[in-house]
């Protein structure tokens, strides 16, 4: 009982991270219908800009935990929103209106150009950081085992919470997202009713990014160490989780996130850890074969 | 008089294929003025290339003294163009109050209030049916919510693509009578294109005919209704 709500805690750290991430792949698929192969690597960047900051804090003198922390979120957040900006600008926006596949090729392109960037430019050698967030509760003890909630899994799983909630009112309820949600369900009428669909496009890849560098932040926190090659796996694990949610939905996302982490834990809990990767995959065929459209996904109700 | 739109020469191509040959028309300000033509003759290219959805291969299209033949379409609606587009174009997953706020897009919802009474006055209907979603009106429904929509952000210019098309007759009526009662309360000038010859010709001020992507025909509504030539073409069966 004791191990299994351990691992319970630990899929729900976990599943916060990739469910982050996922939203980025889910809104640029939702609004020009296309898979951000490099949303991945801007997550892994966006843990080298965290790094980076971080050292240079310590360097600094500063070691005042949550000013560490809100310096190194809010730096992150603007340059790796900025990176995802540029991204767009250079690799997609001047390849719309041309062929389905051609915005794709440029996406696995840009991937492969950020994470050889960062190996050239960081090195290819594993990058540790001490820890930062230390400490925690035990929430139970039997004699031979127990449970911990750390103090850095509360922080990213209220942080979470508190980014998707503000996130999904954001695109529910403002003029800001009613604007997103128009240029996803018809880009032709969204211009038409006068909305600038280019930055409102441009402003779907810079939230994305920018939730993708808080996750960075966490992922970089909560292991420790990072290379320039962390992006594939926990990209296309989050791009899973957008699929098995239901690409193109929110919660879709959120949840798939959650349950790929879920997965992913216990299945190294209770099974093997070299398979864990497989578990995750295997469950999305599972589902994509009896719901096509992922779990939240909802088939067109376009009425002709 | 003063003229709200001037096109010249305008020449629109997609791929190869050239959809408007050479179009000349104008339209003053305060008319409702209406272009009739058989399917595929290039009327929603025209008012799409006007829009700047379409960008032109040659020509001009100049709103009242400004070209805006090269603008972007989200700058040519900021400049008071309004469009009720053909097939509606109703965002689907979103209720009827969302889309009118859509609507109002380019002056911020700043006079959001006003302008709905006044839409849900000429179209009690979508009152009944503000917080329904756009995807399951019925087509009538969505053709009011399609003129509504493009009078939220208080128009010069609004034009509509055939606003009576697949929609019962009794609905039509309803329809011809809320364009006219739009152009006499607010003073919107009308671009109406039509199928629905007759109709159009009766309510508008002058009428353009679209003969292959050029105009073939111009004069005043009832001009226009009077030739024999309009008539056999595109009244045969259709004047009730
Ligand atoms: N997106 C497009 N790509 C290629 N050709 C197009 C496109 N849209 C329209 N056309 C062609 O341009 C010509 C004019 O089409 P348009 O839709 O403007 O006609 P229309 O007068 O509005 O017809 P209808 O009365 O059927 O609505 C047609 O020959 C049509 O096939
Ligand atoms: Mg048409």
């Amino acid at each position: 009982m004791e191990y299994f709500i351990q691992q319970l805690i630990n899929g729900v750290t976990l599943g916060s991270i990739y469910g982050l991430i996922a939203i980025g792949y889910t809104m640029v698929y939702g609004i020009i219908g296309m898979i951000n192969f490099a949303h991945g690597d801007i997550f892994m960047i966006s843990a080298f800009i965290a790094l980076i900051g971080l050292l240079i804090l310590f360097g600094a003198g500063i070691s005042w935990l949550p000013f560490l922390l809100l310096a190194v979120l809010i730096l992150s957040m603007f340059l790796t929103a900025a990176w995802g900006w540029v991204v767009e600008r250079i690799a997609y926006r001047p390849l719309r209106g041309s062929f389905r596949l051609a915005p794709l090729i440029s996406a696995i392109g840009m991937s492969l150009f950020l994470q050889n960037f960062v190996q050239i430019a960081q090195g290819a050698r594993i990058k540790p950081l001490p820890p930062v967030v230390s400490g925690g509760f035990i929430l139970m003890d039997s004699g031979d085992f127990t449970v911990n909630l750390s103090y850095l899994q509360i922080v990213i799983v209220v942080l979470t919470l508190v980014l998707m909630t503000g996130f999904s009112l954001l695109i529910s309820k403002t003029a800001l997202g009613r604007q997103q949600r128009a240029c996803e369900q018809d880009r032709t009428m969204a211009a038409l009713v006068g909305i600038n669909v280019d930055r409102t496009i441009s402003l779907t890849f810079v939230i994305g990014a920018a939730l993708a560098s808080v996750a960075g932040l966490m992922f970089l926190l909560y292991y420790g160490v990072i290379d320039f090659f962390i992006g594939f796996l926990a990209g296309i694990k989050a791009f899973t989780a957008a699929v098995l949610g239901g690409i193109g939905s929110l919660p879709g996302a959120m949840l798939g996130g959650l349950l790929i982490g879920l997965i992913e834990t216990f299945w190294s809990a209770y099974f093997t850890i070299e398979y864990k990767d497989v578990a995750a995959f295997s469950i999305l065929v599972l589902v994509l074969i009896f719901r096509p459209t992922g779990l939240l996904g909802q088939p067109e109700i376009e009425k002709v | 008089m003063a003229e709200m739109l001037i096109i010249t020469g305008l020449e629109t191509f997609y791929g190869k294929i050239q959809a408007l040959r050479g179009v000349d028309l104008h339209i003053n300000k305060g008319e409702i003025v209406t272009l009739i033509g058989a399917n595929g003759a290039g009327k929603s290219t025209l008012l799409m290339s006007i829009c700047g959805r379409v960008k032109a291969r040659s020509g001009a299209i100049v709103l009242e003294g400004l070209d805006i033949t090269k603008a972007q379409t989200h700058e040519i609606i900021q400049m008071g163009v309004s469009q009720s587009p053909e097939g509606r174009r109703i965002f689907p997953r979103m209720t009827v109050m969302e889309n009118l706020q859509l609507g109002a897009t380019t002056n911020q919802m700043a006079y959001f209030d006003e302008d709905v009474a006044k839409v849900f006055d000429l179209f009690p209907r979508l009152n009944e049916r503000k917080n329904q979603r756009g995807g399951t009106l019925s087509g009538g429904e969505q053709q009011m919510l399609a003129i509504g929509r493009a009078l939220m952000s208080r128009p010069k210019l609004l034009l509509m693509d055939e606003p009576s098309l697949g929609i019962a007759p009794i609905l039509v009526r309803q329809i011809f009578k809320a364009i006219g009662r739009i152009s006499k309360e607010e003073h919107v000038t009308i671009f109406l294109v039509e199928q629905n010859a007759f109709h159009a010709l009766k309510l508008a001020d002058r009428g353009y005919v679209m003969v292959n992507g050029a105009i073939s025909m111009t004069g005043t509504g009832s001009e226009l209704l009077a030739r024999p030539e309009v008539r056999a073409a595109y009244l045969e069966g259709g004047a009730h």
